[in-house]
């Protein structure tokens, strides 16, 4: 059965740049790096010694609240570097790899007769189980939680994000290993959402509630989907895995090994020939950036799409939960009477002398300049044009901003992640960091409430 | 060309390094990003950014009111000159409107107002920034040139001064800058004004260039506004026809009276989807509500017509449009983002009741016959109950599904409750 999803209000970012649906092999890379940034939340508390040799999937630290809950290396090879910000917090961890590969094996889980607690000790302890997010609070789902509903977003509308369709091409086996698993996961159901004319695998799974979505950004992202299929209330916990993630959760459940591999999107306009590429999680970028050239040398490389990724560098590694990386031109320029010249070479969610409406399809290259300066929240309804969810955007930010926790809650930051306010943030006149807003109200919340 | 605009952007960079961390950066700022939109780039969040800022924003209404403000500096003039010689016969634009004589009573006149408006409101601005230390915004830029529009001509310069610096400080800064404000700032600057010096802001004698300078003498001259004849029952007196009020060849605040310019204006901002479409529509229903309302009770003949409101309440509903300021309230200033209600839903009850409110103070006021300020200075201060009660609304929405939430334990819990009914 599936329920068409049609959404309205956003707006498509159109890039040049996008990835060119061919694969290559991206070049072993000598090193490779866990970010811990990107574990939000979690405190490591390591398992291994520097220097010490690993193998693919062997434990590197755990989460110092639960102990179960490991976290794997993507690699075989000596631990280098655990690189220490203030207070000795653990910021990122770097492992040099072996020529020959080792990698820790499990015996594989019979599905069929795994119990619920089975699945989560297995996948915990194989490494899998930080794919697995929550809402509320946008974090690593806590394993003892039971979700109302999982949700699984097949069809990516960011700005120059891998195609999923392509990407999962042929993983069918894998994705219905870990559907099959998360079902077990939650007495609900597991939605999965795909693009109304998508060619997706996802599609052609059993015990899914599908979903078929239409519309411009951000019609893809999860949390506009389970805000139109089954909202979030207060208490209510659901789980999101990102399509892409359900491959290595499936292929630890159907061999027992982690496969840290991943078809990853290098896009964006510095790109000379911008494609898709076969590495691992935490593969240095150099390692296939410059296999395909770049065509300017003051550019930024985004780990992630350029509304939601984190800033990086060429010698920066594949995040954690990464499908794409958009290298685009640095805007650290000035621009003479930027503010009252007709611009038809920006993208704008108004016709103030600026004509991106003129040509909706047409693609554009934008840097990072945020043409102008902050201010103080002063326009109204333009974030409402640009925002699905029966959520008042601007009246959440302010309550973020004053944390006010009452307001928060009644207000809807159940239901968001920073993700779901990239596009306010896009439009945003003032220049407000919205996603960070949100990001610290989230952070209040659990810590008071959560 | 270019080589030289590039020495001056790199020449600037360079001073504005110099002036960082200093106490005058915002002011050099403020400069600096007029000239150049500053070299800035995101860090982490949306790596994007769309094409706008305030700067274009508040430059979009600047632009919209650029026809308003030209006319009213020939209508200085063509006010001033036909009430002296009386109205031309055979009006032609050309030879009776636009002419160097009526533009250059605007400049002597009109071009001071705004000159004032924005030297003593942005040198407070300055001030202000400087002393916060935060960057100098944009929302005076507006305030600015709207001020000069909405004063009556003879307005004395150091009045407006005194009533800017009182507007800035008080209708603003106080309450944080732009952004943070409750009242319109430049209405502030108008109410001000009006309770401050009533003298200067109502009557017979103050729309109209000289004419308190040669009120009593042998060659005194009037310009009654038509709310002012209609509020004197003198409506039959009153020479204008409903185009000149359209077009806006009538006394009255230096640029309130051009309805077909406000009214282009108007729909650029809405097709620079700057302003708000639903506060100018919403208030324009309300005003014809109201009017509609007052006209019936004169059709029902429930007043005389020797009642006071006689005048005011039988002028046809729709005409409440073209005079007064209520045209340019509705388009310029109710749609303030910051003072107005800031929920769509909200938007449409904000803007009614400005029109509804604007039409009724109109009518009833015994003192001035125009309420357009009051009745937006009025909402402004109920903007926030309004989108208070919009978004319980949302939040009633959520309580209620909350009702039928599937909150499930936690697994521990759970097994903690297990525990329990054992050992009982």
């Amino acid at each position: 059965m599936s329920k068409d999803i049609r959404i309205k209000k956003g707006l498509n970012i159109n890039l040049v740049g996008a990835a060119e649906q061919t694969t290559s092999k991206a070049v072993l890379s000598n090193v490779y790096a866990i970010n811990l940034n990107d574990f939000h939340g979690i405190t490591p508390k390591m398992l291994v010694k520097q220097g010490a040799e690993v193998k693919v999937g062997e434990p590197l630290f755990y989460n110092k609240n639960r102990e179960d809950m490991m976290f794997v290396s993507p690699v075989s090879g000596e631990l280098i570097e655990i690189n220490r910000g203030a207070r000795r917090r653990i910021l990122s961890l770097k492992i040099l790899a072996d020529k020959e590969q080792a990698e820790v094996s499990h015996s594989p889980l019979e599905l069929g007769k795994a119990s619920k607690d089975e699945v989560k000790a297995y996948l915990l302890k194989g490494g899998a189980w930080p794919f697995i997010k929550q809402r509320p609070y946008d974090i690593i789902a806590d394993p003892d939680a039971t979700p109302k509903a999982v949700f699984i977003s097949g069809y990516a509308t960011a700005p120059l994000a891998a195609d999923l369709d392509y990407v999962l091409k042929g993983r069918e086996k894998e994705l219905q290993a870990a559907i099959t698993a998360l079902g077990k996961l939650t007495p609900g159901k597991v939605h999965v959402s795909v693009g109304a004319s998508s060619n997706s695998p996802l599609a052609g799974l059993s015990g899914i509630e599908l979903h078929k979505v239409s519309g411009p950004h951000p019609a893809g992202l999860v949390g506009t989907q389970i805000n139109k299929i089954d909202p979030i209330n207060k208490g209510e916990v659901v789980w999101t895995v990102a399509a892409q993630d359900l491959v290595v959760i499936g292929e630890l459940l159907l061999t027992g090994r982690f496969n840290p591999e991943r078809v990853v999107a290098l896009a964006g306009s510095c790109v000379k020939a911008p494609k898709y590429y076969t590495t691992k999680i935490g593969a240095e970028i150099s390692t296939f950036l410059y296999a395909s050239g770049v065509t300017n040398n003051h550019f930024r490389v985004i780990n992630g799409d350029v509304l939601t990724g984190s800033k990086s560098r060429p010698d920066g590694h594949l995040g954690f939960y990464n499908n794409t990386v958009s290298v685009i031109p640095e805007g650290d320029d000035y621009e003479l009477f930027g503010w009252n010249k007709p611009i038809f070479n920006k993208i704008s969610a108004t016709r103030a002398l600026t004509f991106s409406w003129l040509q909706p399809n047409k693609k554009y290259d934008l840097n990072t300049n945020t043409n102008g300066e902050h201010r103080a929240f002063v326009v109204t309804g333009m974030y409402e044009k640009v925002f699905p969810m029966d959520i008042y955007p601007m009246q959440l930010l302010k309550a973020c901003m004053v944390k006010d926790l009452d307001e928060m809650e009644q207000l809807g930051l159940y239901e968001v992640a920073p993700e779901d306010f990239a596009l306010t943030e896009f439009v945003c006149v003032s220049k407000q960091p919205h996603q960070q807003i949100i990001r610290e109200g989230l952070d209040l919340l659990y810590k008071e409430i959560g | 060309m270019s080589d030289k605009r590039l020495t001056l952007k790199k020449r600037l960079h360079i001073i504005k390094h110099h002036f960082r961390g200093k106490k005058m950066a915002p002011a050099f700022n403020a400069f600096h990003t007029f000239l150049f939109t500053p070299d800035e780039t995101t860090h982490n969040g949306s790596h994007v950014r769309a094409a706008d800022d305030l700067k274009r924003t508040m430059n979009t209404v600047i632009m919209a009111l650029v026809p308003v403000l030209v006319f009213s500096m020939f209508n200085a003039g063509y006010q001033h000159y036909s009430a002296i010689n009386g109205f031309p016969q055979n009006f032609s634009l050309m030879d009776d409107f636009l002419t160097w004589d009526n533009f250059w009573i605007g400049i002597i006149k009109v071009l001071p107002l705004l000159v004032v408006s924005y030297g003593v409101g942005l040198l407070v601005e300055f001030i202000f920034a400087v002393i916060k230390g935060h960057e100098v915004e944009e929302g005076y830029l507006v305030t600015g040139m709207l001020v000069p529009l909405i004063v009556p001509i003879d307005t004395p310069l150091w009045m407006l001064a005194v009533a800017v610096v009182f507007g800035v400080v008080i209708g603003k800064e106080v309450f944080g800058g732009t952004g943070m404000n409750i009242l319109n700032p430049a209405l502030t600057i108008r109410a001000f004004l009006f309770f401050a010096y009533p003298t200067w802001m109502s009557g017979d004698k103050v729309w109209v260039y000289q004419a308190v300078e040669r009120a009593g003498g042998p060659d005194a001259i009037s310009g009654e506004t038509i709310l002012g004849y209609l509020a004197q029952n003198k409506g039959a007196e009153m020479s204008y026809s409903v185009s000149d009020m359209f077009f806006g060849f009538i006394p009255g605040s230096v640029g309130e009276t051009p309805t077909f310019l406000i009214l282009l204006g108007g729909l650029f901002l809405i097709f620079s989807k700057i302003a708000s479409w639903r506060i100018m529509l919403s208030a324009v229903i309300g005003s014809l509500v109201m009017g509609l309302i007052f006209n019936g009770v004169v059709d029902q003949g429930w007043i005389g017509e020797t009642s006071k409101f006689y005048g005011l309440m039988s002028f046809p509903f729709w005409q409440h449009l073209i005079v007064g300021g209520l045209a340019f309230g509705i388009v310029y200033m109710a749609t303030d983002p910051v003072t107005g209600a800031q929920t769509n839903r909200g938007k449409w009850f904000y803007g009614f009741f400005i029109g509804f409110l604007s039409v009724m103070i109109r009518v009833f006021n015994p003192a001035y016959p125009e309420g357009v300020f009051l009745a937006i200075l009025l909402m402004n201060v109920f903007a926030p109950t309004i989108d208070h009660y919009v978004v319980r609304g949302n939040i009633k929405r959520r309580m209620k599904r909350l009702k039928n939430a599937t909150i499930l334990p936690k697994d521990s819990e759970g097994k903690a409750n297990e525990l329990q009914a054992e050992t009982v």
